[in-house]
């Protein structure tokens, strides 16, 4: 089947089985592999991306569903050369250890923040609490998602870092 | 002033230096194992055995050859070297033959062009088993009645440690019985290389571990290559804790990759990854802690029992730690101790975040709670008056000689202020429950406990092993100043390790640009990435080959540019008597290299007392939890943990806290939900949806408190603090729930039934006898089966 899709701002088109999960299409086919797999099950948000500015777990999807619709991935969130504030807060932080979970993580605050720009510690939990990390305990996490949303809600204030 | 603060090189030692790594994760462009991708590249796949005892009568091959896009099939026959590898004793098949002794043991493996194609043929595959009665019960395992696994029997290792006077009367005796379950590292990122076959008839491998030397020391004998021949270089890890020190897909995928002259990759899913790597042993105590009335330790009798499932792994090493940890950072003049690893038909177990500590932890600190309630003493006075300090002896006879602040982490961790009481129910948003989304109570039957929990463990190998660390660092002139590279073998699997060798690089050289050499076999051996020694090892080698590049750079300076007096580097600069003399970059017109290899101090096995000086040195953790139980339902909130860690010296405090914090949440794992379910030696929970992990919503607040004592004669005096938090977070939590429920609580994980008493404490009728054996070393030791990694350690 034909499926088309703007994935980061680029229309890609594929020819697929029907059967092909969203996460092979964007990992495989389009060969995006900041998209991770970490369990098969739903479970875990490794695949995170974000269809329509709407966190789903790609794992769950079939490619051909993703047929007319936006898809930003972490490879998205560089903009113009320079790290995405979500992207600098998460590496000054230390938001992140061994990282697999890290593009889910950063794609949900992402949703999170353009809705809600200052959350409350317990708002960022609500909302990264379909993703696992299996290294960091989540503290500097919250902490990262609520420095990026400073930084985006005071762009000025933020020295973007470069990429 | 300004001028010399932009100059000032930054991401030194003692700073939370941004990590190295962080732009390539942030990005989504660092290449992880399973990213890996290679032109006309195979798939792997691997037949697992159903059966946890089977011998194997056949095995049909010809159906799975003709699947379509199948390029081989291979059997333990074509091994062509080998056929038996192992991290400490080769006693684990490449592939079985005649018998399956664990249910996901790898008996056939596949290429072919796709994973399906690949999955297809391995479904293609008959083979026909001769089921065998299993031995799944540890101490089954040590009745001579039971089926034998091995040729030497069911007893892997049994340690017997003997310190003062064993039969020491006591004034108060407590005894208790303690089971931990076994549980799973789950790393996010499951195991995945890949192998491409090289004109010289040897093979390249890229692939996610934590040791690559011993990797390749234990795949080119199955290949019947030499070692020259089978090269590694490391894929981006996606955690570890301990899962990827033994072997995976790494000579399944070389076999297949020389087999058919085509780049194979194998990257598992989240099943096989369960299936395919080693867990956290699940551990049997019995403990007996005597005591004078005012509380002074007098003996301690303890027994271990640890399931090592079918194969050694790093099941001897551990039950050599958990045997020495056993009485706690105590002061036990008397104590008889002793450990036993067996073989069972479970799945291997091996390496895990503590490797042995986590599960004498829960014990010495229950012992520590019950005998505190039976003296009527506070019970954080009770570990105060008898923990450890600098010149204390162990019951291995080993003396406490470097840095030891048991008393400044119990006391870190203790005063620490505590949450706020919580609104009553009413007024709480149901999501702050016990249960929290599930929306399962309004807040009836909840109870506030309070746990406290002390450990130590070792950093670095123990027991004789000279796991040394080599680095090469070269100092060279580049477009915007000086750069220096820095090359080593060692692992960074995400706990930050990297980000250390670049600040430990910036201290020494004065330099702020680091590159990082990836890590691979051209170097000598970094050792493993674990046992949190990375820090000592590679900051050591590191350091100590920045120091002859800096006497180097001295030397140039002295005879070209001709400085005299005291040098010393600072910012790009070379110092003369601490003034400005020559820029570092005027003098690197060629570069400058040194290749360097640190060794930690020698330790020694343990005599047939028990008793040696076995250990490096030590590191101490204390935590206090909170908890909130709602003991209708059998539901546990943990509300806080405080979490004080003896670091040495904080080479990068942000990272230490990641450390705790990421710790701290796996020893809660291990407390209210982490265990790994076996049916008959089966695992049935083979997934996410099966095996929890702790999600954001079960995590606490967790306040990391740093105590900082220097340890003498190492680099930095910085200690590894990979360990620290996940040894005595477990011990914590559940003297938190114990303390809210006023339940024994024995067991970890701790279930709703357990909560509500609808199951029984667990409980054994005797202390298991000593099984006979020659001495302290592994059976396969007297057996003479060829050694795994301390060869490797020794030979060099």
């Amino acid at each position: 089947m034909r499926v088309t899709v703007t994935i980061n701002g680029v229309e890609r088109t594929a020819d697929v089985e029907p059967r092909l999960l969203l996460v092979h299409l964007i990992r495989e086919v389009f060969e995006l592999t900041g998209t991770h797999i970490g369990c098969d099950t739903t479970s875990c948000g490794a695949c995170t991306v974000l269809l329509d500015g709407m966190p789903v777990k790609s794992c769950t999807l079939f490619g051909v569903q993703a047929d007319g619709h936006e898809i930003t991935t972490v490879e998205g969130l560089v903009q113009g050369g320079q790290l995405h504030p979500i992207q600098a807060a998460f590496k000054e932080e230390h938001g992140l250890q061994c990282g697999y979970c890290t593009p889910g993580m950063m794609l949900v605050a992402k949703a999170l923040l353009e809705r809600n720009p200052t959350p409350s510690d317990e708002e960022v939990r609500w909302a990264i609490s379909g993703n696992i990390c299996r290294c960091t305990g989540y503290v500097n996490i919250v902490k990262a998602i609520q420095a990026a949303g400073n930084a985006m809600a005071a762009p000025t204030a933020s020295a973007a870092a470069s990429a | 002033m300004s001028t010399q603060l932009r100059e000032r090189v930054r991401g030194v030692v003692g700073e939370s230096a941004p990590r190295i790594d962080g732009v390539p994760k942030v990005k989504g462009t660092f290449a992880y194992g399973s990213d890996l991708w290679h032109e006309r590249m195979l798939w792997g796949a691997t037949l697992r055995s159903p059966h946890p005892h089977a011998r194997i009568r056949r095995i049909e091959v010809g159906d799975a050859v003709a699947a379509p896009g199948v390029h081989a099939v291979l059997t333990a026959d074509d091994v062509p070297g080998k056929k038996l590898y192992g991290l400490e004793f080769a006693d684990t098949p490449v592939l079985a033959w005649d018998r399956v002794l664990y249910a996901g043991q790898p008996v056939a493996i596949v290429a072919a062009e796709t994973p399906e194609l690949a999955r297809r043929a391995v479904a293609r595959i008959v083979v026909e088993y001769e089921v065998l009665p299993a031995v799944t019960d540890m101490e089954r395992a040590l009745d001579p009645a039971a089926p034998k696994l091995h040729e030497w029997g069911n007893v892997l290792r049994h340690v017997r440690i003997e310190h003062g006077d064993p039969d020491a009367e006591a004034e108060v005796w407590v005894e208790g019985y303690y089971e931990t379950a076994m549980q799973d590292q789950a790393p996010l990122g499951p195991e995945a290389g890949l192998a491409i076959p090289a004109e010289d008839g040897g093979v390249d491998l890229i692939v996610s571990t934590q040791w690559l030397h011993v990797d390749r020391q234990q795949i080119a004998p199955c290949l019947g290559l030499p070692e020259e021949k089978v090269r590694l270089t490391l894929a981006g890890v996606g955690g570890a804790f301990g899962s990827r020190e033994d072997l995976h897909m790494q000579i399944h995928a070389c076999l297949l990759a020389l087999y058919t002259n085509r780049p194979v990759k194998m990257s598992y899913d989240r099943r096989e990854s369960f299936l395919a790597h080693v867990h956290r042993h699940p551990s049997r105590i019995w403990m007996r802690t005597g005591a004078s009335r005012e509380g002074k330790l007098v003996n301690v009798r303890a027994r271990l029992l640890i399931d090592g499932g079918a194969f050694a792994s790093s099941s001897p090493a551990v039950i050599g730690n958990a045997t020495t940890f056993a009485a706690g950072p105590y002061e036990v003049p008397n104590a008889l101790i002793e450990g036993t690893a067996v073989y069972t038909n479970n799945p291997p177990c091996g390496a895990m975040r503590g490797f042995g500590a986590p599960q004498v932890c829960f014990a010495h600190e229950a012992q520590m709670d019950r005998l505190a309630r039976e003296l009527g003493i506070d019970p954080i006075e009770l570990r105060l008056m008898n923990a450890v300090h600098t010149g204390s002896v162990l019951p291995t006879g080993q003396v406490v000689r470097g840095s030891a602040p048991v008393r400044e982490v119990i006391e870190l961790a203790r005063s620490a202020s505590l949450p706020p009481e919580p609104e009553p129910p009413p007024m709480r948003h149901p999501m702050t429950l016990p249960g929290g989304a599930g929306n399962v109570g309004r807040g009836e039957g909840l109870r506030r406990g309070v746990g406290f929990a002390v450990g130590y463990k070792n950093i670095a190998y123990s027991e004789g092993f000279d796991d040394f660390h080599q680095a090469r660092v070269t100092l060279a002139a580049g477009p915007g100043g000086p750069v220096v590279e820095v090359h080593s073998a060692g692992v960074e699997c995400g706990q930050g390790f990297s980000t250390v060798l670049a600040q430990v690089a910036r201290t020494e050289l004065g330099v702020d640009r680091v590159t990082l050499h990836a890590a691979d076999t051209q170097l000598d051996s970094a050792g493993s990435t674990s046992a949190s020694r990375q820090t000592l090892m590679g900051g050591g080698a590191v350091q100590l080959a920045c120091a002859a590049v800096r006497q180097e750079l001295f030397d140039r300076a002295r005879s070209r540019v001709g400085v005299t007096g005291a040098l010393s580097l600072a910012d790009g600069w070379v110092l003369a008597e601490g003034v400005r003399a020559v820029e570092i970059a005027d003098l690197l017109e060629t570069p400058i290299t040194a290749t360097r290899t640190f060794h930690h101090r020698r330790t020694t096995p343990l005599d047939e007392r028990g008793q040696g000086d076995v250990h490096v040195m030590f590191a101490f953790a204390a935590q206090r939890a909170v908890v909130e139980v709602d003991v209708e339902l059998g539901l546990v909130r943990v509300v806080q943990v405080v979490s004080a860690i003896d670091a040495g010296r904080a080479i990068n405090p942000q990272a230490v806290e990641g450390q705790s914090e990421g710790g701290t949440a796996q020893g809660l794992g291990l407390a209210v939900m982490e265990e790994l379910q076996l049916r008959d030696g089966v695992i049935a929970n083979a997934s996410f949806t099966d095996y929890l992990i702790p999600t954001i919503l079960d995590m606490p607040p967790v306040r990391t408190e740093i105590v900082e004592v220097p340890e003498p004669d190492v680099p930095f005096g910085a200690k590894g603090v990979g360990e620290h938090a996940t040894i005595v977070s477990t011990a914590a939590i559940v003297a938190a729930i114990r303390d809210a429920t006023g339940r024994e609580l024995n067991r970890a994980p701790v279930r709703p039934d357990d909560v509500v008493g609808l199951r029984l404490p667990a409980s054994s009728a005797s202390w298991p006898p000593a099984p006979d054996v020659p001495g302290q070393e592994p059976l396969p030791a007297y057996h003479g089966v060829a050694r795994g990694q301390s060869a490797l350690t020794q030979s060099s």
